[in-house]
């Protein structure tokens, strides 16, 4: 079994007092929480999304106000004010690295002070929930901003104090009390369901949703799976607004294939992590599909990986990692591990969060580029992972589509799309292959 | 007219013909002034105008100056440090008249009195051209012989490097008087520093009366092409003191809402959003540079006001309503919210943002919507995003 020691991060008040007092949660509560004794007659802000059809939806009625700059980060000012924040985030240093890519660094002292190191297990990406640890129904009512879901009657609504329905399980983006940026908030679909870390279509496509919501490139989403630096194992997203572009999204990409519903997959170059580019689709749910069958092979094969949605959720990065694996096997020099910088998705992106003066100091691109080859898969084992990624899309895809009928087309698309990415060596993909697998 | 040789030409000859029209040139040509038009936007800085009569002085040809920067003038002992001068007037943008030792095409140095002024676009207050005008300073009469004259440049040079030939000598020149070795020399020589290159009224009335002349014609020419110019910026962005990406960032959020810098004498409003001038009535000029307290009237408590001056010294947040008054004097019910805003190196208070609410608009507002104190909210997290990224973006170009 391989297990990292980190400092776990903080992202609700009641995590911790939860670590400090010890052992879990002990009911009769009193704390406003998002569990049964708390939640009869709980209200909370919902917001109600149109959902569309097309990505590129021009025909949208004006919405009574901008989702993200006024209800979200109107609400996470709010939350400022009161005072539910561990740090002021404004008040951590924050440039632009020189250089080609523009790196961005952040140095943030007080994210992971007063915690202890806890152990990780690092090689199971998919875990079973436990509800004994912290988990988001566990967090103050207070520290949620409101609940998301879709509009029912295809307009965009929005109701100030609205029940919690505990029925329908609703979505809730709540504040990460140690943000890294500005606005940085959680996305957890459908909460009371305390589903596992473990992406799957309908999350995805919420937290795409949200990003498309939002509708500005500077307000990304992220996810992290166990083993890629998630510490919570309770399903979750992130988002946080930060104005610049990441150096991820100014790579270069080289396209590998044209996949169903006219998704285009490319894979990433001239960047230090290896990773695949998922955009276009005729609609939102062909890209969320592309993206959420490749999540899901990646997790079932125990791969760790994260992803970042960008664009407004026009354009999805998956990354393949093994940061953690190596760390846990002491293949990683001391001289990064004694950063304690953490390889997640904002990372992985190019927004470095630094927990010392010195390396904030120094920080280079060269530094930067260090520390993410590391997480980087090799070349050969990223081949090896986009064949079974590869395999396993071109099967679900098929599934979905024309199924029981075989689709001639479908099989040349993978075999082009094999070759095109000059995978000559991948595994190509077969009828019988897939139906065995499903 | 001319046609230019060099590969920007066209950039050269289009940056007087479409601000103000082709026929201005001959227009400025029958001036009786020696000046130049020179382009900061065109790579090089390069003079796109010469009058006749400056030619006329240089013994340059037209096509020798256009296209090259205003430096073709000077020469071997042009004093660098009035060039600097020069320079930095460029860069921040303003007027500078200082004394100049320039040299004719032949090689005669002859000393001028330099009046260069920027022309603001009046659409966008951006600095659309420089105008150099260069009034020979008369030569005084010779005291003695010729080793005596030589000597007398020699000081009349490092006078001008000391600043002393200038009509303001402004501080940072003073301090860095001190580290000059031969200070002393020429501070007890004034008197004789200030005989060899004075410039006289008269000439500093030319200078003036040069610049009347020739702003008055750029301002009519520009009428042709309807780009207008002044000779003040009365744009909004670059006479604040946020530059101009915080501007553009800022100028996206729609609502009501002030920057004032609390590192300036009494707080002045740095930013004003158009949403703000609506509201009050006031064009953005007239509230840049002022302290809030100018939208206070006869029945404004006074306590309200005070609290919100604290507010500021302590650089805490807070909430109030005041009674506010229009341009027009109408007054209205202000729910203030002020907020102090970091940079991004995070230390310090950078600005303070007010977000004001017009309390008697309550009712308009759909059933639907935020709070107003969410929406004020919204406003102080949008300023505090565009203050901080634009700080970052800054750190880095430095």
């Amino acid at each position: 079994m391989l297990r990292i020691k980190r400092v776990p991060t903080v992202v609700s008040n009641y995590q911790k007092e939860e670590a400090e007092e010890g052992d879990g949660f002990t009911g009769g509560c009193g704390r406003n929480c998002m569990r049964d004794c708390c939640l009869p007659g709980a209200k909370l802000p919902l917001y109600a999304f149109r959902k569309h059809d097309k990505i590129e939806s021009s025909e949208k009625k004006d919405p009574p106000f901008a989702f993200l700059d006024s209800l979200l980060l109107g609400e996470w000012e709010d939350r400022t004010e009161r005072g539910l924040f561990r740090y002021d985030v404004t008040a951590c240093s924050t440039k632009v690295i020189p250089g080609d890519y523009g790196f961005v660094a952040q140095l943030n002292e007080g994210r992971h002070l007063k915690k202890r190191p806890t152990e990780f297990r690092v090689d199971k990406v998919l875990q079973p929930f436990d509800g004994s640890k912290f988990n988001f129904t566990k967090v103050g009512q207070e520290e949620i901003l409101f609940q998301f879901e879709a509009s029912k009657d295809g307009e965009v609504e929005f109701y100030p104090n609205a029940p919690i329905d505990v029925e329908s399980s609703p979505s809730v983006v709540a504040i990460n009390v140690s943000p890294i940026e500005y606005g940085h908030v959680l996305l957890i679909p459908r909460i009371l369901e305390c589903l596992p870390q473990r992406i799957d279509h309908e999350s995805l496509l919420l937290a795409l949703y949200m990003a498309s919501e939002a509708g500005n490139p500077y307000f990304r989403l992220g996810y992290n799976s166990l083993g890629a630096f998630a510490t919570i194992n309770h399903l979750h997203f992130q988002a946080y607004y930060l104005a610049v572009r990441f150096p991820i999204e100014k790579a270069p990409t080289g396209k590998i294939t044209e996949f169903n519903g006219g998704v285009v997959i490319s894979e990433i170059l001239n960047y230090p992590v290896r990773g695949l580019v998922f955009e276009g689709g005729y609609s939102l749910e062909d890209l969320s599909n592309a993206v959420s069958d490749s999540c899901i092979c990646l997790q079932d094969n125990n791969i760790p990986y994260n992803v970042l949605i960008s664009d407004s959720g026009t354009r999805v990065f998956l990354l393949p990692q093994c940061y953690a694996e190596k760390q846990a096997l002491g293949e990683v020099s001391p001289e990064l591990l004694d950063t304690q910088v953490n390889p997640a998705v904002w990372e992985i992106s190019g927004h470095m969060v630094l927990k010392r003066k010195q390396d904030y100091d120094g920080a280079s691109e060269d530094n930067a580029w260090r520390l993410l080859a590391e997480v980087s898969l090799s070349e050969a084992r990223f081949q090896e992972v986009l064949a079974i990624i590869f395999e396993a899309i071109s099967c679900a895809a098929t599934e979905n589509e024309s199924l029981p009928d075989e689709d001639e087309q479908d099989v040349e698309d993978v075999d082009d799309a094999l070759n095109n990415g000059s995978h000559q060596n991948a595994v190509v993909a077969g009828k019988q292959e897939c139906i065995v697998q499903h | 007219m001319f046609m230019e040789q060099q590969p920007m030409g066209i950039a050269i000859e289009q940056s007087i013909n479409s601000r103000y029209s082709y026929w201005v040139r001959e227009a400025l040509d029958d001036l009786p002034y020696n000046f130049t038009i020179t382009d900061p936007s065109i790579p090089g800085h390069p003079i796109v105008f010469a009058s006749r009569e400056l030619l006329k002085m240089s013994g340059y040809s037209r096509e020798e100056v256009i296209g090259k920067n205003g430096r073709i003038f000077q020469g071997a002992k042009s004093n660098r440090r009035s060039v600097m001068e020069i320079k930095q007037a460029i860069r921040e943008e303003r007027s500078i008249q200082i004394t100049l030792l320039n040299y004719q095409k032949n090689g005669t140095p002859f000393w001028i009195l330099f009046h260069m002024f920027p022309v603001f676009s009046k659409e966008d207050g951006r600095v659309i051209h420089f105008v150099g005008v260069q009034v020979p300073v008369t030569p005084k009469p010779r005291r003695s012989g010729s080793e005596f004259s030589r000597i007398q440049v020699n000081l009349c040079d490092n006078a001008a490097f000391l600043g002393f030939c200038r009509r303001e000598v402004c501080s940072d020149t003073v301090a860095e008087l001190s580290r000059i070795p031969n200070l002393d020399l020429a501070a007890e020589d004034t008197e004789f520093n200030d005989t060899a290159c004075k410039v006289s009224d008269l000439e500093k009335q030319g200078a003036n009366s040069a610049m009347g002349s020739i702003l008055s014609m750029l301002t009519h020419y520009s009428q042709l092409t309807g780009k207008l110019v002044s000779e003040k910026r009365c744009c909004s962005s670059y006479m604040s003191g946020v530059g101009a990406s915080l501007n553009t960032s800022l100028g996206r959020i729609k609502q009501s809402f002030v920057l004032t810098d609390p590192h300036k004498t009494d707080i002045p409003i740095v930013y004003a959003s158009d949403a703000f001038l609506e509201m009050t009535g006031y064009a953005r000029h007239e509230v840049l540079g002022r302290n809030c307290r100018f939208l206070s009237g006869e029945e404004t408590d006074l306590s309200t006001q005070l609290q919100v001056t604290n507010s500021m010294q302590t650089g805490k947040a807070c909430t109030v309503c005041i009674l506010n008054y229009r341009k027009d004097r109408s007054p209205f019910w202000n729910c203030l919210y002020i907020s102090p805003v970091r940079n991004a190196s995070g230390k310090q208070t950078a600005y303070f943002v007010e977000v004001q609410m017009n309390v008697n608009n309550y009712n308009e507002k759909q059933q639907q919507n935020l709070r107003p104190e969410m929406m004020q909210l919204s406003v102080v997290a949008a300023v505090k995003v565009a203050v901080r990224t634009s700080g970052m973006i800054a750190t880095t170009s430095n």
